[in-house]
């Protein structure tokens, strides 16, 4: 009998993946433009730090809000006090509106559907207990956020079945690969109970198209199934095509009054939009009242603050500040991926086409020496190591092609994103010029080879004729040696 | 459609624990809007000492405005690291340690922060116990637990059964007794957890059911998890010796590392500082692995940024928590022998208690008959006709009808005077 469990020994909770261990390096030797300028760049974290400046005199401008007082008054021995699982009512309300406000109000909310957690992290994850049991499975369209491997699956005991995306087509999901995916699960044995969509997605910064929603729409009411959309990244749609969230498709196909209604599932959280991730604020938005009810009890393994929740219906309800602070924030955030797009354009490296989120996903396919996971691998290694910047590698999120990065922008100062997309450009010019002297040398042992083949076969030609192998040979060895000594110099150089 | 988990009854929230809650939820007792109303007893909460911390904040303005002297550190709050805001991590042990009267330290290292006990207890489990295999709990106990450490975790409770007889004291012969039980189920059983000072009696273990505990975790070669939420509400004498006192005391660390490995504190905030609304708990593990699982496993119920900086901030004044712990016992003491007074008035007697924010209370004699039913019946009355929710022992899976569990410390001396007004009447009659 082991002394633990089975899940504190095991190793789904998915820590030991490059995309952790590479976070790790970085604190090891974090940069800091004046105590730390060599250090590792961190592009590996999805936080959008570009807009606290704006909070912070909303803050001085509201000191009710974090003092805890309402209209002067102390408020402090409610607050202390309140851990009704059903939220803050006041709170909902402000989400709610947020919500409905972020897409441009084609759907509205409502509050008693909505479940807050501790984080879009354990929304995830009391969402798989309230929909899937342990050996069920839900199909996830890659890449996805490493972190699902953790959310989804470790306590629950649910399998993530991959619906492969590629960049034939920009990674948009496709009616094959659903299948695919499906008929795969089957073949595992495994009950699908629903499809898990990241839209925005992470790591690929795009909005889903309508037909994409509309495929999974058609799919999960064909097999009646669920689909939990998470939409955490809803608010940094920062150009077009604008966000289109899968409840408006429902709600525009006159879907709301069905089943299928019933068994579509939104999380959300403030993490991204409001670059708040530290005060755990999730929620699920559910049209089923048994998933709501579940759910609700549920949330006692992750309530929020009550302090925060206080603070934040303050923050939400000012609907002047909001609207400023989601227009400056696309702006930011358009301005930032813009930068970092263009920069990286001139190294070499293109990144597929975004429109939303806080990162994007970076073709090196061409830097890397084989078109294998394992020479992802080391150029990923290269770029921490010595490159010295944290990027997160394909197949940490599960792309099923090499050669695909996610570099975050959000988190950042502009100076800092300059310096990282200087260090990397160097870096490709020193991979193009090492590239350039072995295709040189390459070609130059190509050349000699060649010669010395040719000789070597003319003379053995000779030497059958004349029977006088050892002279031959003997005459010919010390030119070989020099050739492949020649050779083997420069290969130590390159 | 649902998950077994979302469409059964293990969260246990049909049971009367909570549908009292629902009651007095529909008409709560106001001394001005609503003197008819329903008094609340069934609530664990302490609400005797806010005047104290809030006097705190007043005079620590920056505390709650994200603020370190005057200059905003509103970015350094937003940090979600699981590992928690050090400064923090450092303030709790040092409480903790306080509140065990500076006989243990603790090693911040060894802390892992959750939203609250709830969390900390169920992530404990799904780090020690697996789906199937089961935990011993001495009855009777928080009814809470069926949810916290069974609902989405699978693992099953067993009951080790305490009596009146001794006062509820934890025997060896009952953990032997559970233990066949399990056994005779087929369970596996991993751990032992305990509430101490205990949450239903309002007392603390003696020496002798700590000694029981360490043997049969040595014998049976499984965990002791102590929830020690209720530490710093001990008003009276005997003091209070926590689980990691007593296994320093037998030298465990050297003497038996396999258990000291094995011993595990589950703590909050919620009872002591009467903070429950702010999610503040935490696991405390000598076992490496566990606080590495743990860490990892927190992430679904991390503590907010905010709170935790407000808190670091109150804690490290220790001039305050020093007034704070003596003022509370006080207050606490005087509140108890309150309702224990007033009971007594009633033919109500208690058991003899020195902590928690509650009373157990035996009204076997008011008990129609002997049974479970009359003792739900007696609880609705008391409900309905007389206005109180208590709650009833059965919720708590004690094994003898008749005990009641009543709480004083969420309620002024008015409201509590009330209380016994009517159950004096309902008494008389």
């Amino acid at each position: 009998m082991g002394l633990l469990s089975r899940r504190a020994t095991c190793n789904t909770h998915g820590q030991d993946s490059s995309y952790f261990l590479g976070w790790q390096e970085y604190k090891k030797n974090p940069y800091n433009e004046v105590n730390n300028p060599n250090g590792i760049i961190q592009m590996g974290l999805a936080e959008n730090q570009l807009c606290l400046d704006l909070l912070e005199p909303w803050l001085m401008k509201n000191p009710d809000a974090l003092g805890l007082k309402r209209d002067g008054i102390s408020i402090f021995k409610e607050l202390a006090l309140f851990q009704d699982y059903n939220g803050f009512p006041a709170f909902k309300r402000a989400l709610v509106d947020f919500m409905g406000e972020i897409r441009g109000n084609k759907v509205s909310f409502d509050p008693n559907h909505v479940v807050l957690t501790a984080g879009a992290t354990s929304a995830n994850e009391t969402l798989m207990f309230c929909l899937a049991d342990q050996g069920d499975a839900f199909l996830l369209p890659t890449p996805y956020y490493p972190g699902f491997d953790r959310d989804l699956r470790w306590r629950t005991g649910v399998e993530i079945v991959p619906i492969h995306c590629t960049s034939s087509n920009g990674f948009k999901v496709t009616l094959p690969a659903i299948e695919q995916a499906y008929r795969q699960a089957q073949k595992r044995k495994l009950r699908v109970k629903g499809v898990l969509i990241t839209n925005p997605s992470n790591p690929l910064g795009t909005t889903m198209a309508r037909d994409e929603l509309y495929l999974l729409i058609n799919f999960i009411e064909d097999k009646q199934i669920h689909l939990i959309s998470d939409e955490i990244y809803a608010g940094t749609v920062f150009t077009s095509p604008s966000f289109v969230s899968v409840m408006e498709v429902l709600k525009g196909r006159n879907l709301d009054q069905t089943q299928v209604w019933e068994r579509v599932h939104i999380v959300y959280s403030l993490s991204k939009d409001l670059g708040l991730p530290g005060f755990r604020v999730g929620a699920i938005y559910s049209n089923d009242p048994v998933v709501v009810s579940a759910a609700i009890k549920m949330s006692s393994f992750g309530l929020v603050s009550s302090q925060t929740q206080y603070l934040l219906s303050a923050m939400l309800f000012d609907k002047k500040f909001t609207k400023e602070y989601m227009s400056e924030n696309h702006k930011r955030l358009q301005k930032q991926q813009k930068d970092l797009v263009s920069g990286l354009e001139k190294a070499g490296i293109r990144c597929l086409d975004s429109n939303a989120g806080l990162f994007c996903w970076v073709d090196m396919r061409h830097l890397l020496k084989s078109n294998t996971f394992e020479a992802e691998m080391e150029l990923w290694q290269k770029i921490v190591y010595h490159v010295k910047i944290n990027i997160s590698p394909g197949s940490s999120c599960h792309c099923i092609e090499p050669g695909w990065f996610r570099v975050c922008f959000a988190n950042m100062l502009e100076s800092t994103l300059k310096l990282a997309i200087q260090r990397l450009k160097s870096f490709v010019s020193s991979i193009a010029m090492k590239s350039q002297s072995h295709q040189e040398l390459k070609s130059l042992r190509r050349k000699a080879r060649n010669n010395w083949v040719s000789r070597l076969s003319l003379q053995s030609f000779y030497d059958r004729e004349q029977d006088t192998t050892t002279e031959v040979s003997f005459s010919y060895r010390p030119h070989f040696m020099s050739l492949s000594n020649i050779a083997a110099t420069l290969d130590a150089a390159a | 459609m649902l998950s077994s988990k979302a469409s059964c009854n293990s969260h246990g929230e049909d049971s009367s624990y909570f549908l009292g809650w629902q009651l007095y939820d529909n008409n709560p007792f106001h001394g001005v809007v609503n003197p008819t109303g329903i008094i609340q007893m069934g609530l664990a909460e302490n609400q005797l000492s806010f005047d104290l911390v809030e006097s705190w904040l007043r005079k620590n303005l920056d505390a709650m405005g994200l603020k370190k002297d005057g200059e905003s550190v509103f970015r350094e709050a937003l940090f979600q690291d699981y590992h928690g805001l050090p400064a923090f991590k450092k303030e709790l042990v040092e409480y903790m340690a306080k509140i065990r009267g500076n006989k243990v330290t603790f090693d911040p290292n060894n802390l892992v922060l959750a939203a609250g006990a709830t969390s900390a207890n169920e992530t404990l489990i799904f780090c020690l116990v697996d789906p199937g295999q089961a935990i011993l709990l001495p009855t009777p106990y928080y009814p809470g637990f069926n949810r916290d450490l069974k609902w989405r975790t699978g693992v099953e409770i067993v009951p080790v059964h305490c009596w009146s007889s001794n006062g509820f004291r934890i025997t060896m012969s009952a953990l032997e007794d559970a233990y066949q039980s399990a056994q005779t189920l087929n369970l596996k059983v991993k751990g032992v957890l305990i509430t101490n000072p205990s949450n239903r009696l309002g007392t603390t273990m003696t020496r002798e059911e700590r000694s029981h505990l360490i043997t049969f975790a040595i014998a049976k070669n499984i965990h002791i998890i102590s929830d020690e939420v209720f530490a710093g509400t001990v008003f009276d004498s005997p003091g209070f010796i926590s689980i990691m006192e007593a296994a320093m005391d037998r030298s465990l660390e050297n003497e038996n590392p396999g258990l000291w490995n094995r011993i595990h504190i589950v703590y909050s905030l919620s009872k002591d500082l009467g903070l429950p609304g702010f999610r503040v708990g935490m696991i405390y593990s000598n076992n490496e692995t566990v606080v590495s699982a743990a860490t990892r496993m927190s992430s679904f119920g991390l503590v907010s940024s905010q709170t935790q900086y407000l808190l670091s901030n109150m804690l490290a004044n220790k001039k305050f928590t020093s007034k704070y712990m003596k003022e509370n016992q006080k207050r606490l003491k005087r509140k108890k022998e309150m309702l224990v007074s007033g009971l007594r008035t009633s033919g109500m007697e208690c058991l003899k208690s020195n902590a928690g924010l509650f009373c157990w209370v035996d009204m076997r004699h008011l008990l129609s008959s002997n049974t479970f039913e009359a003792e739900t019946k007696l609880w609705k009355t008391i409900l309905c006709e007389v206005g109180l929710n208590m709650t009833a022992g059965e919720s708590c899976h004690c094994s003898e009808p008749g005990w009641l569990r009543v709480c004083f410390a969420n309620k002024s001396q008015a409201t509590v005077q009330i209380a016994m007004r009517r159950l004096r009447d309902f008494a008389e009659r």
